[in-house]
């Protein structure tokens, strides 16, 4: 069945085999007046129902730019979709007319960004922006959908939601606000949610509410969420399994178990141990050296290759070494991964 | 090097309440938002003291009357015995070359039309007899040396600069006229996990170097941790809890430090579905109008009648080792980051 006839409502899991979503290859890059940065460089992974995938990684790894990709919003141009394949339940939605995705987005692929203030209209209500959801999508009136703004700020629990429908997302705090994105982005019962950076603006305290309604969300309603992160807690906390991008490429792919256990990857044995314990207490942090590369000019072969305290001639060389399976049923794009397997754990 | 007991900043009974005006012929107050509201404690020379707390609660406001850019409203801050907010002029500016400060952001903080030499250079247009007119080219290059740069750099604009060299350009321009005290403002809160360790390494290297105190105030309990010898919790302008850093991580005896350590995601996964999390209701309230007695009673579990009548000091109770504003202050362990 074509997915556009599918209609409204919850994707459930069909007989076919396909994963719910799989990306392969995927290719993005910007063109600019000082050169192409290549912000995304052959990334692939697949989502199930119900599981939670963490794309982890610092600025310009590439982690926000492949979900955009996904949505088919990279800003174009400077962006460009050079090469890969989206495959929602099988279709790959890159060879999509626009029509046709934008049927889609929203409806069974949603997302959810990190400031919540610039991404919500400052001169509507909230009431209004979530009905938003309802009265495109689905053709219902505004009446109807004001109801079901009501119900959905509920359900990201949201006091007194009835009185708060008409208020504008100035007059809400930061977390308050949050919560509308999340409504707004569940309203259709999307099959994939991803949420960019969705905590990174909140405080502590409020970070624990919304992970908390994240991960309630995704279990009432089994719906495939990518969580797209540079927080090494938030991630322990809520993933299955984990990717971990460094200049656009995944270096490391395992479940959260294996990878805080024992990183097959020298970057994350990096980033995990530049974290402070207390066992650290007064000792230097095992900073990694120097900085990530300049996207216009990714070193040839590893490219972290300059940073790499493993770093042998052949990380020098192209080609980039490939992700491999490694036992474990993990993967990992080091030529030495062995070796970082035995080394202990900072 | 030890913290030595030597106490060279001294705030006492803190205020900085912000007007609300109306009108605009007869203005007259209606109201003021109680950014700090009473805030005491002591810095020691050579010593680190981590001020934590969400946002607004007032640890910026505080960090803006430690180098007298804003006047308070009520309270005192001695440094060296010296009053700073009764200083003029001369003894103040004097009193202000001991006192820096490192900014959170590191692209608005220096001015993208200098040369890093010039912003590095500029404190000394300022106090020109730190350093004469001859030496300060040395002098910078020297600094660009000691927080990690290529002194050859001199030359060079802040976007020529990463997010991580930027922060160290702005604690070199700390560092130029030889502080005693740095009050770091979330001096790492705007860079990456593995820059950012990068960056506390700097700091704690600068500070056996040059016998320097921090005020280190920051959103990331572990980072504040790290680095910390003295905690103290803020919630809406007050000090709630203070301690060393064991007293306030493994013993804290604050309903609200329990509540933000235990918030605080843990980096493994190991038992992650058997760790109690206090997740506290509803926001902070708005400090326009504070709760009465304890401000954090609305959020409380451990509220009773007198809680809302009656504001607890800051001072040590029985169940605890360490001063905590709270009634029912008692320790409790809280599984945390920095425990693994």
């Amino acid at each position: 069945m074509n997915i556009i006839e599918q209609g409204v409502g919850p994707w459930l899991p069909d007989a076919t085999a396909a994963p719910l979503l799989e990306i392969r290859d995927l290719q993005v890059e910007f063109r600019t007046r000082d050169g192409n940065a290549k912000a995304v460089n052959g990334v692939s992974y697949q989502l199930e129902y119900g599981q939670t995938l963490a794309v982890l990684g610092e600025s310009g790894s590439g982690k926000s730019v492949s979900a955009q990709a996904i949505m088919g919003i990279v800003d174009s141009p400077p962006g460009f979709v050079t090469g890969g394949e989206v495959l929602f339940k099988g279709t790959d939605l890159l060879t999509l007319p626009e029509e046709q995705r934008r049927a889609i987005r929203g409806r069974h692929i949603s997302m959810i960004f990190q400031d919540a203030l610039s991404a919500l209209n400052p001169v509507f209500t909230v009431g209004f922006q979530i009905g938003e959801m309802f009265t495109t999508h689905n053709g219902l009136s505004k009446k109807e959908a004001k109801l079901k703004a009501i119900e959905l700020m509920d359900r990201v629990r949201i006091p007194a939601a009835r009185l708060r429908v008409d208020d504008y997302p100035h007059q809400f705090s930061g977390g308050m606000r949050q919560r509308i994105m999340i409504a707004m982005a569940i309203a259709l019962d999307p099959a994939v949610l991803i949420a960019d950076e969705p905590t990174t603006a909140l405080d502590v305290t409020v970070q624990a509410q919304i992970m908390e309604l994240l991960t309630d969300l995704r279990g009432e309603s089994n719906m495939g969420l990518i969580l797209i992160t540079h927080d090494l807690g938030v991630v322990a906390d809520v993933a299955d399994k984990i990717a971990v991008m460094y200049a656009g490429r995944i270096v490391e792919q395992a479940s959260v178990h294996d990878i805080y256990a024992d990183p097959a990857h020298p970057y994350t044995e990096g980033l995990l141990a530049s974290i402070p314990r207390l066992d650290m207490k007064g000792q230097e942090l095992a900073a990694i050296k120097g900085l990530p590369p300049n996207l216009m000019r990714i070193p040839a072969g590893c490219s972290f290759n300059p940073r790499c305290p493993y770093v042998q001639d052949v990380c020098r060389a192209d080609p980039a070494p490939p992700l491999e399976v490694v036992p474990g049923n993990r993967r990992s794009a080091c030529h030495f991964w062995e070796k970082v397997i035995d080394a202990p754990v900072a | 090097m030890p913290p030595s007991h030597e106490v060279i900043l001294e705030a006492r009974d803190l205020v900085k309440h912000f007007g609300i005006y109306q009108g605009i012929v007869l203005k007259r107050q209606i109201g003021a938002v109680k950014a700090v509201d009473g805030v005491s404690f002591d810095l020691h020379r050579g010593e680190t003291l981590g001020i934590v707390g969400e946002s607004g609660c007032g640890k910026s406001t505080l960090a803006k009357l430690l180098m007298v850019l804003e006047r308070p409203t009520a309270g005192t801050v001695t440094f060296q015995g010296k009053d700073l907010f009764k200083a003029k002029n001369r003894e103040l500016r004097r009193i202000r070359r001991d006192i820096q400060i490192v900014f959170q952001d590191p692209y608005s903080s220096l001015n993208p039309r200098m040369t890093v030499g010039d912003i590095i250079g500029e404190p000394y247009e300022i106090h020109p007899d730190v350093a004469p007119k001859a030496g300060r080219r040395k002098k910078v290059q020297e600094l660009l040396e000691v927080v990690g740069l290529n002194p050859e750099h001199i030359h060079r604009y802040p976007h020529q600069f990463s997010g991580g060299q930027r922060q160290r350009i702005g604690i070199a321009r700390g560092l130029a006229l030889r502080p005693k005290v740095i009050i770091c403002d979330e001096p790492v809160s705007a860079l990456d996990v593995s820059i950012q360790a990068q960056v506390i390494n700097l700091l704690e290297g600068l500070q056996e170097e040059f016998e320097l105190a921090y005020i280190f105030i920051a959103h990331d309990l572990s980072v504040v941790r790290h680095i910390s010898d003295r905690v103290g919790v803020m919630y809406l302008g007050k000090i709630v809890e203070i301690g060393d850093e064991a007293q306030i991580y493994d013993r804290p005896s604050h309903p609200y430090t329990q509540a933000l350590l235990s918030a605080v995601p843990v980096p493994d996964p190991v038992d992650r579905d058997n760790r109690t999390r206090i997740v506290l209701e509803g926001d902070v309230p708005s400090p326009v109008d504070p709760p009465p007695g304890c401000s954090f009673h609305t959020r409380c579990w451990k509220a009773q009648e007198i809680c809302s009548v009656d504001e607890p000091a800051l001072v040590r109770r029985p169940g605890s080792d360490h001063p905590s504003a709270c009634h029912f202050a008692e320790a409790a362990q809280i599984v945390t980051a920095h425990d693994v």
